[in-house]
Parts: structure tokens; sequence; C-alpha cells
């Protein structure tokens, strides 16, 4: 790469150093000429407000995983509903039957989903005990 | 706007195979468990059915999707290898999900959808449609190499396969975004004429990270390092897939970005050619010392990435890169056959939970079930590359073209390391026509019909096509001239 098409960085680089050297200054000017009264309180994790209960970290059931990336799935999929339907009436039969046929995809995998339990909370995991 | 028809014809093979994935998925919950042999079934017919579908593109060639996605002969010849090694791979294996008591219906639409990725990858002529099928069949491949959940072989190697592969992935994505900053598309076959000294630097470095991005899911050496553990800890089916289908729409897709894309192939030709070399080295030599059948295929894979490897290279060297690509799609079609048929047999000869995998399990192996012991040795004799096996015309036709376009040292180095290779596959078929049995009885099961129609599918191709190669090498010279 030639130094001509770096130049043009050049501001952001400066603006980059100066917002590290700003920045930089007040974190240690807070810290040299602030003074500081810890208490226990002040000393807990900020739980936006509420008493902090226990440890945030501990295992927690595999479940969530499968019913956020369900979510995700299905989420990001349903972005695709508008654009579609921001040209619907120029694609007219065409892109109808296009959307029909992407939503009967999604369905077939929300019926696997359903059918193997995985919306189910309350059975547990769809898991035989084999013996290996 | 209207129904793209002859688009559609163009992608029919795909078409046909999702459409299969899913109806196998809609039924996969409803059909009761002990029936789950019709899913099988079939998704056998879906494969099947995909394999015909190919008369469709074949009867229109041409760029589809403005210029995505290309049926021509040559992609035409990928997706045979391909579907075929579907179709044989899903029917080998349906004894082996019953024995070890897997789920049919998610092992088939992931096998069937993973097919369905490497023929998009056969056909693609855009760098992202084409990552889209290398995601496809490799995200399938992922999970279908941790099948088996209860075995903690299995996950490991889902597991190493997941993390190595995705960071390959991202290699490859990261050439794709350089390549479009160089040349301002993302299609092979438009590369506008560079614009400067630091467009031409950018391409430079796109191209070398799609090359490590593939060079990773072909399992070359220096990037093979995670193939051994993941060929040998997942289910033998699977490995039969995974060395077969995955690979031949890699390579597809290198020889698609060497022929379409001029500044690829004098900045890929070195890197080819130490790729290759040290593949044939690294896999010879390391499977010298295996004990383990299943290990010792793995690092044969890879020796055997370094032969294409080294068609490939010729593909680079010369302007008449025919005879390199033709060479390559024909040693693709005889080790996919070979390597299908020997992996399906270590599934079935190891037993419950593969337990007999090492070599000197298969001690014996002839007086126990002499057939079984015949189709591995001729397997075995064609990866080794003897005369009257399809191996020996792959090992040919490479040899000769790297000759051709003078590259004197490569065809030094492969004729030495087919000479390395002879050791470590006769040490099994001597194993199994001489040692004696071992001592604990292994109890001989019987062959079911499935496994004895794909080994005798193979067997046949291994020697049809090893004494009369004419058409299926006359194919894949027309798919080679049909590329430019």
């Amino acid at each position: 790469m030639t130094g001509n098409d770096l130049q043009s960085y050049a501001p952001l680089l400066l603006h980059l150093t100066l917002a590290m050297a700003l920045s930089g200054v007040l974190v240690l000017l807070s810290s040299l000429v602030g003074w500081r009264r810890p208490s226990t309180t002040k000393s807990q994790p900020y739980e936006c407000g509420i008493t902090p209960t226990g440890d945030a970290r501990e295992p927690f059931s595999v479940k969530f995983y499968l019913v956020a990336m369900v979510f995700i799935l299905f989420d990001v999929e349903a972005i695709f509903l508008y654009p579609w339907a921001y040209i619907f009436r120029e694609l007219r039969w065409f892109g109808f039957v296009e959307m029909i046929l992407y939503i009967g995809i999604l369905l077939v995998g929300y019926f696997y989903l359903w059918k193997k339990g995985a919306l189910d909370w309350n059975r547990p995991a769809v898991r035989r005990d084999r013996a290996s | 706007m209207s129904l793209p028809l002859q688009d559609l014809c163009r992608v029919a093979p795909e078409i046909v195979l999702c459409a299969f994935a899913m109806l196998v998925m809609l039924l996969a919950p409803i059909v009761p468990r002990a029936r789950h042999g019709i899913l099988s079934t079939i998704s056998v017919l879906g494969a099947g059915i995909a394999l015909a579908a190919t008369r469709f593109p074949a009867m229109y060639p041409g760029a589809a999707y403005s210029g995505l996605f290309r049926a021509d002969a040559f992609s035409l010849f990928v997706h045979w290898i391909v579907c075929g090694a579907a179709f044989l791979v899903i029917l080998g294996s349906t004894s082996y999900l019953q024995r070890e008591d897997l789920d049919a219906g998610e092992f088939c639409a992931l096998i069937l959808l993973a097919t369905a990725g490497m023929g998009i990858m056969a056909g693609a002529q855009e760098l992202l449609t084409a990552f889209i099928g290398l995601e496809m069949s490799s995200i399938a491949s992922y999970i279908l190499a941790s099948y088996k959940r209860d075995a903690p072989r299995s996950n490991e190697a889902g597991m190493k396969y997941f993390l190595l592969g995705s960071f390959a992935t991202a290699f490859f994505l990261y050439g794709i975004a350089l390549f479009f900053g160089a040349s301002g598309s993302t299609r092979l076959d438009m590369m506008t004429p560079l614009a400067n000294d630091s467009a031409r630097t950018l391409l430079k470095m796109g191209l070398g990270f799609i090359f490590v991005g593939l060079a990773f899911k072909v399992a070359a050496a220096p990037f093979h390092l995670w193939a051994p553990d993941v060929y040998e800890g997942a289910p033998a089916p699977v490995t039969a897939l995974l060395s077969t289908g995955p690979k031949a729409a890699t390579f597809a897709l290198a020889l698609r970005i060497l022929a379409d894309v001029g500044a690829a192939s004098p900045l890929w030709f070195w890197a080819l050619w130490v790729a290759a070399v040290l593949s044939m080295f690294a896999g010879n030599l390391a499977a010298l010392v295996q004990t383990s059948l299943k290990r010792m295929l793995a690092y044969s894979s890879v020796a055997h990435a370094g032969y294409i490897l080294v068609a490939l290279a010729t593909a680079a060297a010369t302007d008449h890169a025919e005879a390199g690509i033709a060479a390559a799609l024909f040693y693709l079609v005889g080790y996919a056959l070979v390597q299908l048929g020997a992996f399906l047999i270590v599934a079935q000869l190891g037993g419950p939970g593969e337990r007999h995998v090492e070599i000197e399990d298969f001690a014996g192996v002839a007086r126990r079930q002499p057939a079984m012991a015949a189709c591995l040795s001729l397997f075995l004799l064609s990866l080794l590359g003897l005369p009257v096996t399809v191996g020996f015309l792959g090992k040919f036709y490479v040899f000769n073209a790297a000759l051709e376009s003078n590259l004197i040292w490569l065809a030094i180095l492969l004729g030495l390391n087919s000479v390395i290779a002879a050791y470590y596959y006769l040490r099994v078929i001597v194993a199994m026509y001489m040692l004696r049995e071992p001592e604990q009885e292994i109890a001989a099961e019987p062959v079911p019909w499935t496994l004895s129609l794909v080994l005798w599918i193979a067997s046949m191709g291994t020697v049809y096509i090893g004494l009369f190669p004419a058409r299926v090498i006359g194919f894949a010279a027309k798919a080679a001239l049909n590329m430019r």
C-alpha cells in the first residue's frame, strides 16, 4: 500500500491520539486529585440498584442457549419480511410465491423444533440413556 | 417478473437435495424410531434423484442468477462426484446407524444439505455464493462429526473441527473482502483491470487468505493438523463423506478460481507447489507409524490431497491448464470411490462402537470375512496406485500433466511418495491375509445387503474405470476445456 492511501487516514489517527490522550489525562487526574472513602456498599458490584445476591458465575440450564439460538434464528429471518413488504407491489405474484416458499421452509424448521420438544421448557432434554 | 425457469433448471440438483432434506426433517420427529430405516430410504432416493437431476443443468448450460452460479461441464462433473458420494454414504451407513443406535433422520438430512452446499461450491462463479456453499457443507459437517453424542472421541472431533474450521472460514471471508476491495466485485469472471499498485497488493493478500481457507478445508499441509483427529473421532461413515465430498467441492472451487482469475495462477503456483510437497510428505511419513487403520487412512488422505495439489500446481503453471484440471478431476473420482469404500468397510469391521479399528485387529480378516478383505485390499491397492485400478490411472494422469508442464521435481517427489505409501498400505493387506488372528475372537458380523451393494458399486467402479477410463477422462477433459 502506498503512502498516498494512508495519508487520508491522518486526521483519523490524530483524532484517535487526542481522544486517548485526553481520556488518559482525565482518568489520571481524577485518581490523583480526587479522594476516596470506600465502604462496603460502595465496593459492591453495581446491579441496577438492586441488592446483589450471590455470584453471577454459576452454571445455568443449557436450554437457555437453545431458546436464545432459536429466537435469534427466527428473529433474523423475520427481517427479510420488511424489504419484501416494501417492494411487494413490484414483485407481484412472483414475490408472493417466493415468500410463501420461504415461510414454508421456516415452518418446516418450526415444526421440527416443536415436535422435538425444543420449545417445551419443562420436558427433560430429548436424550435417551444408552448403554455405551 | 416471471419465474426464472432456466435458472431453476440450472440449480435443479440443489433444489432436489434441499427438498428431500426438508422432507426427511419433517418426517424425522413423526416416524417412530423403530422405523427410521424409511428415512434412510427416502434420503437415498433423494440423492439418486439429485444425481438424475443433473440432466437439467446439462440441458441448460450457462450462468444462472445474474452470474452468481454457473452450470457447465465442470460443475456437472463435480456434481456427479458429490451427489454420488452422498448416495453411497447414505446407503452404506443405514446398517451402521442401526447398529450404533443413532437417529437416521438428522444424519441423512445433514448429509443432503451438506451435499447441496458442495454443489453450490462446484458451480459458484462468485465468491459470496461460494462462501455460502462452503458454510452449508462445513456447518453440516461439524454436526455430523460429533454425531455420536455419547462418545467423547466424536465430541472432541466435532469441537476441533468446528473451532479450527470457523477459523479457516474467517480467513476465507477476509480474503473475499480484500478481493472485493481490490477488484470492486466478488464475481470471479468479471475481474476489472486493477487500478494501481495498492489494489494489486490487496488482491495478492486476498488471494493468499482465500488459499489458506481452501487449503484448510482440503486438509493440505501445513493446514492438515485437524484432519487425523477429526477423521478418527467422527463416526466412520461420516469420515467417508468428509474425506470425499467436501474435498472434491473445495478443489473444484480452487480450480474455478485458478481458471477464472488470471492473477491467481502466478500467485498460487508456489503456494500450491509447497503445499503439495508438504502434504505428500507429511501425510505419508505420518501414516507410516500409525497403529489405527482409521488414523492411517486419515493421514493417507492428507497425502492424496497433496497428489491432487500437484495437479493444481500444474494447472497454475502452464497456459494450457486443461491437462492439470482434467487430471485433478479424474483423480477425485477415483479417490472418492476408493476412500468411501475403505471407510465404510472400517465402519463395518470395527464392530459395535468401532472398537476394532487398530491394524492388528484386522489380522485374519481374510479368513473371517473373505469378501470384505478382498474389497479392502482392492481399495488399498487403488490408493497405492497399482495398475488395473483407478488409482493408478489417476496418479498416471497427474504425473503426466506435471511432466508436460516441466514440473520435473514435483513429478519425482510424487513418484517417491507413492513408494513410501506402499509400505503402510501393504502392511494392512499383509495383516489381513498373513497374520494370525488375535487371541480374543472378534465376532464376524453378517454384512448387510445395503453395504454389500455400496462396496460392489465402489469396487466395480474402481476396476471398471481402471480398465476403461476413456469416458471418464474424456468428460474430465471436456469439463476442463469448457472452463475458460
